[in-house]
């Protein structure tokens, strides 16, 4: 609240979005639902790769395991995955809001779905190795804000696991050992390249997030950006969206397969990006998302109450 | 499907190959990157490991009373990040093999054949289906480390898990890479 002087009188003017005790309640079941459930376009992917496996491999027998996991995490209303991730929250807010305000009600949040067991005791000191049991401190929870015109606040939450983080890769063009020139073809070359580095060991079939450009830092959050694109989008920019149905082809001829066991599916989905570079630098960025893709987003109304889901 | 049931022994181990699918049944004990450094650094293991299994894996677990625990969530974790330990934990302390996810690299191979162990893996990612086989939470050691590095002792039931490194030198691991390398040469 601030006040005005208006015609020689004093008058209180809203000029902040209030936060109320409903918002804490409506971020919990964000947490709850991205730990727990798999978002319907996902699913979608999932099923279709588990049609693809032939019977009596150890790749169906994954593909199976993996359906059954949905399914049982749903219903328990337990963790998807027991890596419950790097917590990254996006809030898309209308202007006179306060970030700070909004910060204190995520941590509460995320505090609550820790001991629920919605989240598991995941933020480590790196220097001390003491384990804060409530993921919040030190950088966590990631929160991004991004002011938009529009007036209603809406919410996305990411949950990405260390094991799929630590597949993912930057590469510096020209990179000479796969003859990769600073042109989509090269592009292609190490995007296909990192896929083969990292075998299963990114729980695979997993989803690519690509950024070309930027520098070391907005190409890696570029390329993470591109995974709360949906599953089945079609990328506006046409050379772009060939290359992601070239990977995702191309990916599931390697035979790397569910959990590199060996098998048909490799990769879910490609999702390309492209942000302004230096004339000096041309890095290719690639995030590894798990099959276990968590993510999830609520539209707020003026309550703070979830008036939709995004995914 | 092949069952292994505890007590596990080495003969049982030897018999298991490349590719099996196995139902485990008994005792196993979680460790990861942090017990492993520790035990790396000199730390004797707070519980006798012979022909124990170790299970890479930092479960999601709620105290429900005192000293009384549930798992919520228990996947396997990359276990590539315990290549530089494992096969000294297979020397000195006589386990008969670990599970994990994404296999492990050459060290730990040489180690399996040489006394005799195997990798087993889980699949990534399943924890409700993997804690759904955890009968009981019976012990749990160096807490200290936090809730997922620490050593749990748990009792599963018919826990699925694929062989992907046997005791006779094969690794489905290396196999896959070599050919998925050989494959990629050919689609650039």
């Amino acid at each position: 609240m601030k006040l005005l002087i208006k015609g020689g009188t004093m008058t209180k003017e809203k000029t902040k979005t209030e936060l109320n005790k409903d918002l804490h309640d409506s971020l919990l079941e964000l947490i709850r639902i991205t730990s727990t459930v798999i978002p319907d376009d996902v699913q979608r992917v999932i099923m279709k790769a588990l049609k693809s496996e032939k019977k009596n491999t150890s790749a169906k027998y994954a593909m199976d395991i993996i359906d059954a996991n949905i399914k049982m995490a749903k219903m328990k209303s337990q963790p998807i995955c027991q890596d419950t991730g790097t917590i990254v929250f996006k809030v898309y807010h209308p202007a006179g809001f306060s970030q700070l305000d909004f910060r204190k009600v995520i941590e509460k949040a995320v505090i609550k779905a820790t001991k629920l067991g919605y989240l598991r005791q995941n933020s480590v000191n790196s220097l001390t190795g003491k384990n804060d049991c409530m993921n919040v401190g030190g950088g966590h929870p990631q929160i991004n804000f991004i002011e938009t015109t529009k007036k209603n606040i809406d919410v996305k939450l990411m949950l990405k696991g260390g094991g799929c983080e630590n597949v993912g890769a930057q590469y510096a063009m020209p990179y000479t050992t796969l003859d990769a020139g600073r042109d989509l073809a090269g592009v292609r070359k190490v995007i296909l390249d990192a896929i083969q580095k990292a075998q299963g060991k990114g729980c695979g079939p997993g989803t690519l997030g690509v950024c070309i450009g930027g520098d070391r830092a907005s190409g890696y959050a570029h390329a993470k950006e591109q995974l709360l694109r949906t599953m089945d989008d079609e990328n506006p920019i046409k050379e772009l969206a060939k290359l992601e149905k070239d990977i995702v082809t191309t990916a599931n001829k390697l035979g790397i397969g569910p959990m590199g066991f060996g098998g048909k599916t490799t990769l879910l989905g490609c999702k390309i990006g492209a942000i302004n570079r230096l004339p000096a630098s041309y890095y290719v960025s690639i995030s590894y998302m798990c099959w276990a893709f968590r993510r999830q987003g609520i539209s707020l109304n003026k309550n703070q109450k979830i008036s939709k889901w995004l995914y | 499907m092949i069952k292994l049931d505890y007590p596990f022994k080495k003969s049982d181990i030897k018999k298991l190959k490349v590719g099996d699918m196995v139902l485990i049944s008994g005792k196993m004990f979680t460790g990861r990157d942090a017990v492993h450094h520790k035990i790396h650094k000199g730390a004797k293991p707070p519980v006798d490991l012979k022909n124990q299994i170790i299970y890479h894996c930092g479960p999601v677990v709620l105290e429900t009373s005192k000293g009384k625990y549930e798992v919520k969530a228990a996947g396997p974790t990359t276990s590539i990040r315990e290549e530089p330990y494992q096969w000294e934990v297979m020397r000195d302390y006589g386990i008969v093999g670990v599970i994990g996810k994404g296999g492990m690299g050459p060290k730990t191979l040489a180690a399996c054949k040489k006394y005799g162990c195997v990798y087993m893996h889980a699949i990534g990612g399943a924890a409700q289906v993997l804690a759904e086989k955890i009968v009981s939470v019976d012990n749990v050691y160096w807490k200290e480390l936090g809730s997922p590095e620490a050593i749990w002792e748990l009792t599963v039931k018919d826990f699925p898990v694929v062989i992907t490194m046997d005791s006779h030198g094969n690794s489905l691991h290396s196999e896959v890479e070599s050919a998925s390398a050989k494959k990629l040469q050919s689609l650039l």
